[in-house]
């Protein structure tokens, strides 16, 4: 009985090692993977002597990016607000407009076309025309709230009709109102959905902003890390391209991060999405 | 068992006359169902799957209309207010895996807008009685597949119902949680006045529960026969393993094997 144990034992404790060691691999490996490509981008500019105007190496980007902090930190937050502004919207609009559509099918019949045409009419064909009938600030805004909604109004409402026909026909049974179904039924039944909606509308929030100020920088109008990009591409400025660029990457996974564990507090506790596997 | 519950002279809680139902589909999963339910009595409807028999009992409890005929309430009461005199119990658990037992067990009341106060007590009576007390703040997913039946059961029981349907409660769980959980029903049924009508394919399980038994036939579901399980109602291990049951069994087996001759070769869908 004893060897028995000690083996499962020992089994177990390999296990776990071979976890971890999976964990620390996850994360060393694109580390090691970004230092590499680093190294070659540089090794590659400096044995080239490429011009900086043509493409400037890593640590030339990473200089740029501490000198023009102030000017590029300024228009992040331009950038940023436009986001989170746009991503509110569209996570208020979206639910709110998948609940008046399963509310009201008349309503449901009447918008549903309407929204899929917002949703495949490509983004930057719209971002110039609000641009002539809109202020800036808000043509950006619009933009945002454009791409983000519609994942958000499709997922609710697919979410909306994933409800456990039992638990449907139980509320049924009791005589539950249509208040009643909807908050302690469909709305939780709809979460997972909505989270993962809203997970897509993060980063689609700031794909819109920086699409309508690209199109705006066009017109020579706009604060935002992308109005920079537009901007320093006429002034050949390269290197600082290249830094708004990594500003807005930083700020799209901050975003995805920041969304993931939302998503994970909210499920944590019952949903097979977040629970951990025992093995 | 107290006398009262002899099913020949209890007073009739509702009655069905020529019920059938066909689904939009053109399947006919009924035909002109005639039986009589009697109020306090623990009734088994037992059938092959896809006899139509869950499809009766959700005509009971008003999930779905009948294609012909109809249900009689004789009492009062009952045909006035069905919601709050009636708890289901599903083959599955079904509980909102989102919520805690207590408030998943909560819900019926809290559907009817009960105050607060009587909630929290009358939840924490029925948890009491099916032995869940200490789990009142766990999730669904933390429990066993028998302490979620629980839950679901305890949750019918909150309202203290007069007629409890129970549609295969207990088939996708082990033996011997089965057994418990029949032994449990069995106490929770003769501490109350309740009336069950239990769904079940399992000759065993309907024989161990019940005072009377109606075989239906397949398909379409009509009632083929009829028999009473006149054992006292002190079921236990030694019921299960007496002569008595086994005649019982062997009778039921016979009826059942009679009423699946009658009708075409069962599908497999409930």
């Amino acid at each position: 009985m004893k060897p028995t144990r000690t083996r499962q034992e020992r089994r177990e404790q390999e296990r776990r090692g071979q976890e971890r060691r999976d964990r620390a691999l996850r994360i060393a490996l694109p580390v090691v993977v970004l230092a590499l490509v680093f190294l070659i981008w540089e090794a590659f500019v400096r044995i080239n002597h490429i011009p900086p105007y043509v493409l400037p190496d890593p640590g030339l980007i990473l200089r740029t990016l501490m000198d023009d902090w102030e000017l590029l930190s300024q228009s992040l937050v331009v950038t940023l607000a436009t986001t989170v502004e746009g991503f509110l919207l569209a996570a208020i609009g979206g639910v709110g407009l998948a609940l008046l559509f399963n509310q009201s099918r008349l309503v449901e019949y009447s918008l549903y076309p309407y929204a899929v045409i917002l949703q495949v009419t490509p983004i930057v064909a719209i971002a110039p025309l609000l641009l002539i009938y809109l202020p800036q600030p808000l043509a950006v805004l619009a933009c945002a709230w454009i791409v983000a909604f519609f994942p958000v109004l499709a997922n609710t409402t697919l979410g909306l009709h994933s409800v456990d026909r039992n638990l449907s026909d139980l509320f049924a049974l009791y005589g539950a109102s249509r208040r009643q179904i909807l908050w302690h039924l469909k709305l939780p039944s709809a979460l997972p959905y909505i989270l993962g909606g809203l997970q897509i509308a993060g980063g689609l929030s700031l794909i819109g902003a920086v699409v309508a100020e690209i199109a705006a920088g066009s017109a020579g109008a706009g604060s935002g890390l992308a109005y920079r990009i537009a901007e320093s591409g006429y002034r050949l400025n390269i290197p600082r391209m290249f830094a708004a660029l990594l500003l807005l990457s930083v700020a799209g996974i901050a975003i995805f991060y920041a969304l993931s564990f939302v998503n994970h507090l909210a499920l944590r506790r019952w949903h097979e999405s977040a629970l951990e596997r025992e093995a | 068992m107290p006398p009262a519950r002899n099913p020949q002279t209890l007073s009739p809680l509702l009655a069905l006359h020529g019920v059938g139902k066909t689904f939009p589909s053109g399947t006919q999963a009924l035909a002109d169902l005639d039986f009589e339910v009697r109020a306090g009595e623990f009734l088994s409807l037992l059938g092959p799957s896809g006899c139509g028999k869950s499809t009766a009992l959700r005509i009971i409890a008003g999930l779905s209309a009948p294609s012909q005929g109809r249900v009689d309430w004789p009492t009062e009461g009952m045909a006035a207010d069905k919601t709050s005199r009636i708890g289901f119990v599903f083959q599955e658990p079904t509980l909102m895996p989102w919520a805690r037992v207590f408030d998943n067990v909560a819900l019926p009341l809290v559907l009817k807008s009960v105050a607060g106060e009587t909630i929290t007590h009358r939840v924490s009576a029925v948890l009491e009685r099916v032995g869940l007390a200490k789990f009142a703040k766990a999730f669904p997913r933390e429990l066993s597949g028998g302490m979620r039946m629980r839950v679901s059961i305890a949750r019918a029981l909150v309202t203290e119902p007069q007629l409890l349907l129970m549609d295969e409660p207990f088939a996708a769980l082990d033996e011997i949680t089965r057994f418990n959980l029949n032994n449990d029903l069995l106490q929770l049924w003769q501490a109350s006045a309740t009336t069950v009508i239990f769904v079940t394919h399992s000759v065993f399980e309907s024989v161990y529960l019940s005072n009377r038994i109606l075989v239906v036939s397949s398909p379409p579901g009509r009632i083929s026969a009829e028999l009473a399980i006149e054992a006292a109602y002190s079921r236990d291990q030694n019921f299960r393993t007496s002569a008595e049951y086994a005649a019982y069994c062997r009778h039921a087996s016979t009826a059942l094997a009679d009423a699946m001759a009658d009708g075409e070769p069962a599908e497999d869908r409930s």
